[in-house]
């Protein structure tokens, strides 16, 4: 064993603000829950800073977040309350969006 | 392989229809060489919508229609494998007062072949198919009707005929025939030629050209269904759709994508190759997302077309050949084989080898389009 | 623009399509411009979002891509450029692109210059689809461009020089670095030597990564056999199987990659022609010095063409938009073309090095394991292109697709078409050119079906 240190908790945010600061700015929700992206973000990057993954995909309903970061892995498709499926990495957080990644339903 | 084969049966094509005539032909312990430009399936066989339906059809079509169902519900004993064939009932939709007038008048012809056929009104649909769109006028329901996986199904076939002792050649292109004392002489392009005494025409789109060669007219021309799949989504349309008249098609595959078509694509029969039209392709989405709204949701991830030959009654050639004998042809689907496929080739068989069979082929065989009258099959 | 000026389409602006417009512009054309990213750069030279970028990254030139992105961002006038466009269907003459709004435009063009980037090469590994696992550009665009770490503690595996890159950029971002692992040995590197030579600034780039790694004690392991990344819900950690034996560093996130592949898909739509470079086993689009294909009036440019880095990338742009003058018949400066062509040889010659130093750990993709998903979109396993190769004794990746659902699913093969045609040509016991390529289809990324078309020719 090289290293025997246990991996950090990541039940909230996955990814790590470089610079430490709290969200500010942009309000969106997931599920319903309020939370805050910042100027500037994807999708991508508002849900994973506050969120572990971005929930099970059909057809294996393996659980993703995200893999290339550039539009072409297609790992990150999310929902939006609205019906409408983007792709987060390349989709700008607007406020107010409401993003979907409870999937128990058979809604497509 | 170079050289001369001597054999009893030569089939040009290797899609399904000539996959399923050389294992027909090598159950009987027939010698036979099938002869593919490409590989077997590579076109519309491969790459078709995988509709297994008989709502809808000719007349004339049904009688093989209906052995053909029975063949698809037992093909893991003819092949080995199911093919991912399920019997999810196919739904046939009219958007107007005539196309349901359509509908009724074939499920009265259907009753009288046995053929289950259920007629819906409009105002059962919606709580019967929660996720149809409004305002269609009526549907009709043929529970025995559905779906199979065309791209394993034509590989299926070729293997077990290749293991029960046929002979399948994979791109070798037939070039020319002729006729000799024993029967026909084929070249196949790179260098082979195939000495048979019967030959079977499985061509496909190229079947007008093959039959050309040996002087015989049977017109038909090249398409390419225009096919498209979402990606993958929670499943909920358990029946294959279509509809009353002219327009799309559509299922659900296990895995969850939607299978769906419409249209056509472009064909250039000379370089073998074809592609979907992306005009075509958004015009399908459109009307695809009509028929199931929530479509709309998700995203198309792939878009094909597959060479198929198209008649001018849309009505496909099967049997012996009007002018030579030892001929018999099997193409010109018209873009609804891939059902039928299962059953042309024991039919096939049945005809040159027994001369006969049991499942009618009247309005299907070459002399419909001539004024010659069919030659009796000897064979 | 005079009405009869030829419509040159540059798809993507990265620093090839970027370098390409201005030349264009030079030549008195107005090309248009069509990317999919909301802002110009590409993802080598991506804007970041707000200040956000850390300071003093090794091997980013952020001056070079701010200078370039101004450069484009000032032409704004001269040519049309639709940000946020992405390209997903053409044929001879005629494309269609989808607009951020989801609409569809299809437009004419007269000539077409593709630099539509590269993406990652991945070996499929045991755990390579768990959630925490990205590709080493991933992760860098997320430290780059998005101001975030993918993890707190990130484990380096794969090989190549952006395997470095990126291990020594988090390092200095201030990101734990759990490992940096990779499958090539030093005697390589060696032996690259005199090529890599032919650009000593990126040679002494990979050696400051390598010491600055070192100097703050990351674990570095090279010559990897095997590896495996852990993990049920999250990543745990990485499992190498060394010349050493066994070990294994824990860590929350991964980052793996082992070169690039260019993104091609649309000169295949075109019916342009590959070819397999036999080294790296990746198919390249055939074109000449200029980027040139032998389609008529389509060119391709940047690492889209071959993978070169940023700056050969905005070379080739520049060399291709002066072919693109040349063959519809504009002046254009002779010397400049010559000159571009020098200087890309010696990033060609770097290239090769590069390849030297960093082999394709081919062994590594031919011994994986019957369970280890190729597939991520459909959850297609190794085993199962095994079986049907087996089963129906075809190896042409194309029926090995057909077959098994490999390649079928979202990205569209992007990600598992090389390994899956390898697995295929290993099973069948054929050299890799037999297994073919996964042929691109249309559209070449997915289209939602709530796309509109909006009147023809409203773009162009």
């Amino acid at each position: 064993m090289d290293e025997p240190a246990d991996p950090p908790d990541t039940r909230f945010g996955r990814w790590v603000r470089l610079d430490g600061a709290e969200p500010e700015g942009v309000p969106f929700t997931i599920d319903g829950e309020p939370a805050e992206g910042r100027n500037g973000d994807t999708l991508l990057t508002a849900i994973l800073t506050v969120r572990p993954d971005l929930g099970p995909l059909p057809p294996d309903r393996r659980v993703r977040a995200g893999f290339c970061l550039i539009g072409l892995c297609q790992d990150c498709w999310v929902r939006l309350e609205d019906g409408r499926r983007v792709r987060a990495c390349t989709t700008p957080l607007e406020p107010g969006m409401a993003i979907r990644l409870e999937t128990s339903d058979r809604a497509w | 392989m170079a050289g001369r084969i001597l054999t009893e049966v030569a089939i040009v094509g290797g899609g399904l229809v000539g996959c399923s005539t050389a294992l027909h032909f090598a159950r009987r312990r027939v010698p036979c060489v099938l002869l593919e430009a490409e590989r077997c399936g590579a076109h519309a066989s491969g790459v078709n919508y995988g509709g297994i339906r008989i709502q809808g059809r000719a007349l004339a079509e049904l009688p093989l229609a209906e052995r053909a169902r029975r063949r698809w519900g037992r093909l893991d004993r003819i092949v080995g494998a199911d093919g991912e064939f399920r019997a999810t009932g196919h739904l046939r939709i009219a958007r107007d007062e005539a196309e349901a007038a359509t509908l009724e008048r074939w499920a009265l012809e259907a009753a009288r072949h046995g053929v289950r056929c259920e007629l819906l009104p409009a105002e059962v649909l919606r709580s019967r198919f929660p996720w149809l769109g409004e305002g269609f006028a009526a549907a009709s329901y043929c529970p025995d009707d559905g779906q199979a996986n065309p791209r394993i199904v034509t590989p299926l076939f070729a293997r077990t005929a290749r293991e029960e002792g046929a002979t399948i050649l994979e791109g070798r292109a037939v070039v020319s025939i002729e006729r000799t004392s024993r029967g026909f002489l084929l070249r196949a392009e790179p260098e082979l030629e195939v000495e048979a005494r019967v030959l079977v025409n499985a061509a496909g789109a190229w079947g007008t050209a093959i039959a050309a060669m040996l002087g015989e007219h049977l017109p038909s021309e090249p398409i390419a269904p225009n096919m498209l799949v979402s990606e993958p989504l929670p499943f909920k349309i358990e029946p294959n759709i279509g509809m009353a008249g002219p327009g799309i098609y559509l299922r659900q595959v296990p895995s969850g994508s939607v299978v769906f078509g419409g249209g056509r694509g472009s064909v250039d029969l000379e370089r073998r190759r074809c592609r979907p039209l992306f005009a075509t392709s958004l015009s399908t989405i459109e009307e695809a997302c009509r028929v199931v709204p929530e479509l709309a949701r998700a995203s198309i991830i792939r878009t094909w077309a597959g060479i198929e030959g198209r008649t001018p009654d849309d009505l496909p050639v099967i049997g012996p050949s009007t002018v030579v004998p030892g001929l018999f042809h099997a193409f010109g689907f018209s873009g609804h084989g891939f059902m039928l496929a299962p059953a042309v080739g024991i039919v096939l068989v049945e005809l040159v080898l027994d001369g006969h069979s049991a499942t009618s082929l009247e309005g299907l065989s070459p002399s419909r389009s001539t004024s010659v009258p069919a030659i009796p099959a000897t064979t | 623009m005079v009405k009869s000026d030829p419509l040159v389409v540059v798809v993507g602006a990265g620093p090839a399509g970027m370098a390409a417009a201005r030349t264009l512009v030079e030549g008195g054309l107005r090309p248009l411009v069509l990317d999919k990213q909301p802002a110009p750069g590409g993802r080598m030279w991506q804007q970041p979002a707000g200040s956000r970028q850390p300071c003093g990254l090794p091997g980013h030139d952020a001056e070079t891509a701010e200078r370039a992105r101004k450069e484009f961002l000032d032409l704004a006038e001269r040519i049309d450029w639709y940000p946020g466009t992405t390209v997903v269907d053409a044929t001879r003459g005629r494309l269609w692109a989808m607009g951020p709004g989801g609409e569809v435009d299809e437009t004419s063009w007269d000539a077409l210059l593709v630099a539509a980037g590269a993406l990652d090469r991945v070996v499929p590994l045991p755990g390579w689809t768990l959630p925490g696992v990205y590709t080493l550009g991933g992760a860098q665009t997320a430290l780059k461009a998005l101001g975030c770490a993918v993890g707190r503690r990130v484990g380096f595996l794969g090989t190549g020089p952006l395997l470095w890159l990126a291990a020594a950029q988090h390092l200095v971002a201030g990101v734990e670095v759990a490992v940096v692992a990779d499958t090539s040995r030093w005697t390589g590197a060696m032996r690259a030597l005199p090529d890599l030579l032919a650009d000593r600034a990126r040679l002494a780039l990979g050696l400051r990564c390598l010491r600055m790694l070192r100097g703050a004690g990351v674990p570095i392991r090279r010559g990897i056999r095997a590896a495996a990344i852990e993990g049920g819900e999250n990543v745990t950690g990485i499992a190498l199987a060394t010349r050493r034996g066994p070990r294994r560093f824990a860590c929350d996130a991964v980052a793996i990659g082992v070169g690039l592949v260019p993104q091609t898909q649309l000169l295949d739509l075109l019916d342009a022609p590959f070819d397999l470079d036999a080294e790296s086993g990746v198919w390249l689009p055939r074109a000449d010095r200029a980027g040139r294909t032998p389609v008529e009036k389509v060119f391709v440019a940047g690492d889209g063409a071959r993978p070169l880095g940023a700056a050969a990338a905005a070379l080739s742009g520049e060399r291709a938009a002066l072919a693109i003058l040349e063959d519809i018949g504009r002046p254009f400066d002779r010397d400049r073309a010559a000159r571009l062509e020098r200087d890309l040889e010696r990033h060609v010659r770097f290239a090769r090095g590069l390849a030297r130093a960093f082999p394709f750990p081919a062994g590594l993709e031919a011994g994986i394991a019957s369970d280890t998903v190729v597939c991520r979109c459909e959850g297609v396993a190794a085993g199962a292109i095994t079986a049907a190769v087996r089963a129906f004794g075809c190896h042409e990746v194309n029926a090995v697709k057909a077959l098994t659902r490999c390649g079928m699913g979202r990205c569209q093969g992007r990600l598992c078409g090389l390994a899956a045609a390898r697995i295929a040509a290993v099973t069948a016991g054929v050299a890799l050119a037999e297994a073919g390529r996964l042929r691109a289809q249309a559209p070449i990324e997915p289209l939602p079906a709530r796309v509109r078309r909006t009147a023809p020719d409203a773009v162009a």
